[in-house]
C-alpha cells in the first residue's frame, strides 16, 4: 500500500526543492497542487516518472496492484483527480471542471509544479481521454501514453458504437442521486463516527467518496462528452489496453482508439470488466511493461536508425 | 415433531436459503451467477431455480446501472470485500424493472475453490416510491430556495443605488455591501435626489431588520424623503413628516437615517444635516482633522413627538462622510470597530471622497476577518476646489 504524504515528497520524505514555482495553478492558498490532489510519490527517484490515473467513481487505489509493480526502475506517481478520492475539496470547481479540459489543465500544471516532463501518462477509462488531452496540448510533457480502458464516446453515433444511449445515461445519473440519498454530507458522518476509523475504512472511504454533485457533474462531463476528434491529433507512442468483455467500453470502442491514434497499438486483456488493473492486475503489468521496453527510447533510435 | 427438535436440526441448509424471503445469489468474482433461490428467481421473473449458464448480475441490470457497476461497485467490493444497502433495478424478463437494495460479501472458497461473491437482494418497490416522493421534495425544496435567493438578490439590486450621479462642483463616492453572502436583502440605503436646479438631497439609512419587510420599509421612506422634500427641503421637517408617514404606515420596524440638504452658493455649498437616530455625519478638514457634524434626534417611526434639528455649514473642501451603523459596530471577538478607530481611519486616509469611502469599506470588512455580519453603506462628499 502507498504511503499517503502531505504533498508531493522525494522518497526520503523531504520536500522537493522548488516545488511551488512558477507554473503552479494559483488558488490562492499556500497548498501545492500536488497536495491539493493527493498526490503519492513512490519508487526510483532518477528513474522516468510513470503517472497513473484513476478514472470515474473511484480512487488511486484502483492503482494498487499495479503501480507497486513499477518503482524498482520508474518514479510512481499517483493522484487523486479534482473531486475524486483524497483531493481536497476546493480542487474541484464546478466551472473549470465542466470539460475534460480542466482536468487536463490540472494534470498539465501538476506535471509543471513537479518538474516532470517525457513521462508516461497512464489514464484509465475517463482518464485515458485526458491523458490524451494532455499530450496534445503539451508532447514534452509526454513521452508515451497508456489508454486503459478508453472509451471516446460513450453514447452511440451512427456507425459508431459507444454502447449506450441518451437514455442509459439518464439512467445512471438517476441510479447515482438514488444511492446519495442520507449521503449529502459525507464529512459530517466521519466526523460523527463513534469509533476511529481503521485504516481500511479511511481508504475505502477516500476511494469511494466522491460529492454528490461532483459525481452527478463528473459522470455528465464523462458519459456525454465526444472526444473523437481529439484522438487524430495524439502523437506519442500509445498502448490501448482492451478488456475482452468490457460492459462500459466495449471492444468497439478500444478498437476505434486504436485505429485513430496514428502511433498505437491494440493490446486485448482477456478479462472481464471495465478495470483490467482489478480484474487481471499481472496481465496489465506485464502489457504496459512490454511496451514500455519494447517503445523504450533506445529501442526507438535504434529502429530510426 | 417437538419445538425441541426443530431448533436442534432446523430446515436443512439449502432450504434455508432457497425459500429465504429475500434473493440470494452467488457468483463468481467476474459477476457470473452460479446459484440463485427461489426469491430472487422470482424477483428477476425469469421462474425456476436452475441457474442459467451465463447469466450475470451486469446482464440483468439495465445499461446505464452497468456502469455504475463497473466503476464504482465492484471495484468498491475489491478493495473492502463487501457493499451495502446499494439500490439498484433488476430488469425483469418482462422488460419491467423492480428496485432492489443490494449488498454483497466476497467469500473464501473452501478446499482450493475460488472465492464467490454472495449477494443478498431486497425487493424495494414501496420504499422506493417514497425515496422518489422525497428526492422529489428535496428538488423543489431546492429549486425553491434558488428561486428566493434570485428574487432576493434582484430586489437587493434595486435597492442599490446605482453609482452616485454627476453633481457639478461636487466630489462623492459610495459603497454599499451587503451582510453575509449578499442573498438576503438588507436594510441599509442611501439615495441622492435634486429638488432644485443647484440644490441636492443625500439620504443615508438603515431600517432595522432585513429581508422583503425591511426592503418594503426601505421603499416607503425613500419614496416619502423624495416627495416630501421637494415641497419643503428643510431636513429637520423632512424627517418629521417622514415621521408622521412612517407611524400611519402599517408596519413596527423603524428606521435611522441621516438627511443633508447641500445647495449651492457661488462660494461652495450651503450645507444643511438632520440626524434621525442616527451617528452623526464626520468633517474632515483638508489637514485631517475630524469633528462631527449634526445634532442626535429621535429614530423614525418609533414615537410621535419627535425631536430633529437641522445644523448649517459652510463647506468648501472638507469632505462629509455618512455611515450606518454596520461601519462601527463591526466586531472581531466581541470588539467593536468603534468611533474612535472610524475618526482615526478617516484623519489618515487621503482627502479624497473615493479614498476615504473605500478605506472604510475595507477596514471594516478586515475587521471581520471579510464575513460581514450587517450591511455597511458610506457615502462621502466634498465640495471642489473653485475653478
Amino acid at each position: 500500500m502507498f504511503d499517503r504524504v502531505a504533498g508531493f515528497a522525494h522518497p526520503g520524505g523531504r520536500r522537493a526543492p522548488g516545488n511551488t514555482a512558477a507554473g503552479t495553478v494559483n488558488y490562492g492558498t499556500a497548498m501545492t497542487l500536488a497536495e491539493r490532489l493527493n498526490a503519492t510519490v513512490r519508487g526510483l527517484p532518477e528513474g522516468q516518472a510513470i503517472v497513473f490515473v484513476h478514472g470515474y467513481g473511484c480512487g488511486q487505489e484502483i492503482w494498487r496492484h499495479v503501480a507497486p509493480e513499477f518503482e524498482v526502475d520508474h518514479r510512481v506517481l499517483l493522484i487523486d483527480l479534482p473531486g475524486s478520492g483524497g483531493s481536497e475539496g476546493s480542487a474541484y470547481d464546478p466551472v473549470r471542471h465542466a470539460s475534460l479540459s480542466g482536468y487536463r489543465d490540472d494534470l498539465i500544471a501538476l506535471l509543471d509544479e513537479l518538474d516532470l516532463d517525457s513521462t508516461v501518462l497512464v489514464g484509465h477509462s475517463v482518464s485515458a481521454m485526458i491523458v490524451a488531452l494532455v499530450q496534445i496540448e503539451r508532447p514534452d510533457l509526454v513521452d508515451r501514453l497508456i489508454l486503459a480502458s478508453p472509451s471516446p464516446r460513450y453514447i452511440d453515433d451512427g456507425p459508431y458504437v459507444g454502447g449506450f444511449s441518451e437514455a442509459d445515461i439518464n439512467d445512471l445519473l438517476t441510479l447515482m442521486s438514488r444511492n446519495h440519498l442520507g449521503w449529502q454530507d459525507p464529512l459530517a458522518g466521519m466526523v460523527a463516527a463513534p469509533d476511529a476509523p481503521g485504516i481500511k475504512e479511511e481508504l475505502v472511504e477516500l476511494f469511494c467518496r466522491m460529492r454528490p454533485a461532483v459525481a452527478a457533474q463528473f459522470a455528465e462531463v464523462t458519459f456525454r462528452g465526444d472526444n473523437r476528434a481529439d484522438l487524430v491529433e495524439v502523437t506519442a507512442p500509445t498502448l490501448v489496453l482492451q478488456c475482452r468483455d468490457d460492459l462500459v467500453a466495449p471492444l468497439t470502442t478500444g478498437k476505434y482508439v486504436s485505429e485513430v491514434v496514428a502511433d498505437s497499438e491494440l493490446r486485448i486483456i482477456e478479462t472481464r470488466g471495465h478495470c483490467p488493473q482489478l480484474s487481471a492486475p499481472e496481465e496489465t503489468t506485464a502489457a504496459i511493461r512490454d511496451f514500455l521496453a519494447r517503445t523504450s527510447r533506445t529501442s526507438r533510435a535504434s529502429v530510426a536508425r | 415433531m417437538s419445538v425441541a427438535d426443530r431448533s436442534a436440526q432446523g430446515p436443512p441448509e439449502e432450504d434455508l436459503l432457497d425459500l429465504a424471503p429475500c434473493g440470494y445469489v452467488v457468483m463468481d468474482l467476474d459477476g457470473r451467477i452460479i446459484s440463485a433461490n427461489r426469491e430472487f428467481e422470482r424477483m428477476v421473473g425469469s421462474g425456476g431455480s436452475s441457474a442459467d449458464g451465463e447469466r450475470s448480475l451486469a446482464s440483468l441490470l439495465p445499461a446505464g446501472a452497468r456502469i455504475f457497476l463497473e466503476t464504482r461497485l465492484w471495484p468498491m467490493l475489491e478493495l473492502d470485500q463487501s457493499v451495502r444497502e446499494i439500490a439498484l433495478d433488476l430488469m425483469r424478463a418482462d422488460g419491467s424493472r423492480l428496485p432492489v437494495l443490494f449488498n454483497a460479501a466476497v467469500v473464501p472458497g473452501h478446499d482450493g475453490a475460488p472465492p464467490t461473491i454472495r449477494a443478498v437482494l431486497m425487493e424495494t418497490t414501496e420504499r422506493h416510491r417514497y425515496e422518489q416522493d422525497l428526492l422529489a421534495a428535496t428538488t423543489a425544496a431546492e429549486a425553491a430556495r434558488v428561486e428566493a435567493n434570485r428574487l432576493s438578490q434582484i430586489l437587493q439590486q434595486t435597492f442599490v443605488p446605482p453609482p452616485p450621479p454627476d453633481i457639478p462642483n461636487l466630489r462623492v463616492a459610495a459603497t454599499y455591501r451587503p451582510a453575509g453572502d449578499g442573498t438576503v436583502v438588507g436594510g441599509d440605503f442611501y439615495d441622492f435626489f435634486r429638488v432644485e436646479p443647484s440644490h441636492w438631497m443625500i439620504a443615508l439609512g438603515d431600517v432595522r431588520g432585513k429581508g422583503v419587510e425591511a426592503a418594503a420599509v426601505t421603499s416607503f421612506v425613500r419614496h416619502s424623503l423624495r416627495t416630501l422634500a421637494i415641497e419643503d427641503a428643510d431636513p429637520a421637517r423632512v424627517l418629521a413628516r417622514v415621521n408622521r408617514a412612517l407611524l400611519e404606515h402599517d408596519t413596527d420596524r423603524y428606521c435611522t437615517l441621516v438627511l443633508a440638504s447641500l445647495q449651492r452658493e457661488p462660494d461652495g455649498w450651503e450645507i444643511q444635516v438632520s440626524l434621525a437616530g442616527h451617528a452623526p455625519a464626520l468633517v474632515r478638514e483638508p489637514s485631517g482633522e475630524v469633528s462631527e457634524l449634526g445634532i442626535l434626534g429621535t429614530a423614525l417611526g418609533v414615537r410621535d413627538d419627535p425631536q430633529f434639528h437641522t445644523v448649517r455649514r459652510r463647506l468648501r473642501t472638507e469632505a462629509v462622510t455618512l455611515y450606518t451603523d454596520g461601519v462601527t459596530d463591526a466586531r472581531r471577538d466581541g470588539e467593536f470597530f468603534g468611533d474612535q478607530r472610524l475618526r482615526e481611519l478617516v484623519a489618515s486616509s487621503w482627502h479624497d471622497p473615493a479614498s476615504i469611502t473605500d478605506d472604510i469599506a475595507s477596514a471594516v470588512l478586515d475587521h471581520q476577518g471579510g464575513d460581514a455580519s450587517d450591511d455597511i453603506a458610506v457615502v462621502t462628499f466634498q465640495g471642489a476646489e473653485q475653478a
